[in-house]
């Protein structure tokens, strides 16, 4: 049974990060923005899991279990802040937070 | 396999793509579940069914769940309609329906699809406490930091009584993710 090339898994992983990437850019809800870096580090696990998967080793699988471990701490700490910047702003809109007034 | 990585890896870019032009903020996060449940099934058919159970328990149950809390302590709208009409959820239907169909006939034909390069919990588990040790420990000292950390952002400064029911839901909320996810890493 012909298993699935690395470059395929690649591509796919490829095109995950460049559709989450244009979603950073281009959105500007808070909710939407974190949403897009999960994607994006989705996607950079997927790569780590296709590339452990071409060799047959478990240190892909181990990579993209320290790329969850990051995603959650790092969700928890993003929907954290923005939960108090919609309590300080009133809005969501990132392109408002571009003042440092805590 | 390489037919089943296909639909599935078609099934993720059409969600995702879904995911980022939605304007509707729980349609969208809708579309991310449905995308994290393909790249799950990617996940299975490149031979990680741990990774792939990992996928659908943190991300799309723990990470997702987050999301929704967050929507919903931020965005309280009571002009809209409660109840999701059929335009919402019959995209993710139909996709999920895919992914269905896909993982029934991966379990039906399961044995001799999963030959040979699979790499199960066990290897994974030895390389994990083996010598990426010094990174789970890392992996626990970074979710207890952002703990502490959503935990301090959320709270609030001044402490008048009986006003801060939200920011405290939420960062209790946010630990409790946090270490549900930890517990997940550990075993």
């Amino acid at each position: 049974m012909a298993a699935v090339s690395l470059d395929h898994g690649l591509i796919l992983a490829g095109l995950l990060f460049a559709i989450g990437f244009a979603g950073l850019l281009t959105r500007r809800n808070v909710i939407v923005v974190l949403a897009c870096i999960e994607i994006m580090l989705n996607a950079s696990g997927l790569a780590f899991v296709v590339a452990g998967a071409r060799w047959g080793r478990a240190d892909g699988q181990v990579m993209f279990l320290f790329v969850l471990a990051m995603a959650a701490a790092e969700v928890a700490v993003g929907l954290a802040i923005a939960i108090r910047f919609r309590q300080t702003t009133g809005r969501l809109d990132v392109d408002s937070a571009d003042e440092l007034k805590g | 396999m390489t037919v089943l990585f296909f639909i599935a890896a078609a099934v993720a870019v059409i969600s995702t793509v879904l995911v980022v032009t939605r304007s509707n903020l729980i349609h969208a996060l809708l579309y991310l579940v449905v995308s994290l449940f393909a790249v799950a099934i990617v996940f299975f058919t490149l031979g990680a069914p741990f990774v792939a159970a990992l996928e659908v328990i943190v991300y799309a149950g723990a990470i997702m769940m987050l999301f929704v809390f967050a929507v919903m302590l931020l965005t309280v709208r009571a002009d809209r309609p409660s109840r999701l009409t059929w335009s919402a959820w019959a995209g993710p239907v139909v996709l999920v329906g895919i992914l269905l169909a896909e993982l029934i006939y991966g379990i039906g034909l399961s044995g001799r699809a999963l030959d040979g390069a699979t790499v199960g919990p066990r290897d994974v588990s030895a390389a994990l406490f083996g010598p990426y040790v010094l990174g789970v420990e890392l992996a626990s000292i970074l979710l207890l930091a952002a703990l502490v950390g959503a935990r301090h952002v959320s709270a609030q400064p001044d402490d008048g009584p009986g006003s801060e029911a939200a920011p405290e839901g939420a960062g209790d909320g946010a630990g409790d993710e946090d270490e549900r996810d930890d517990e997940e890493d550990e075993p």
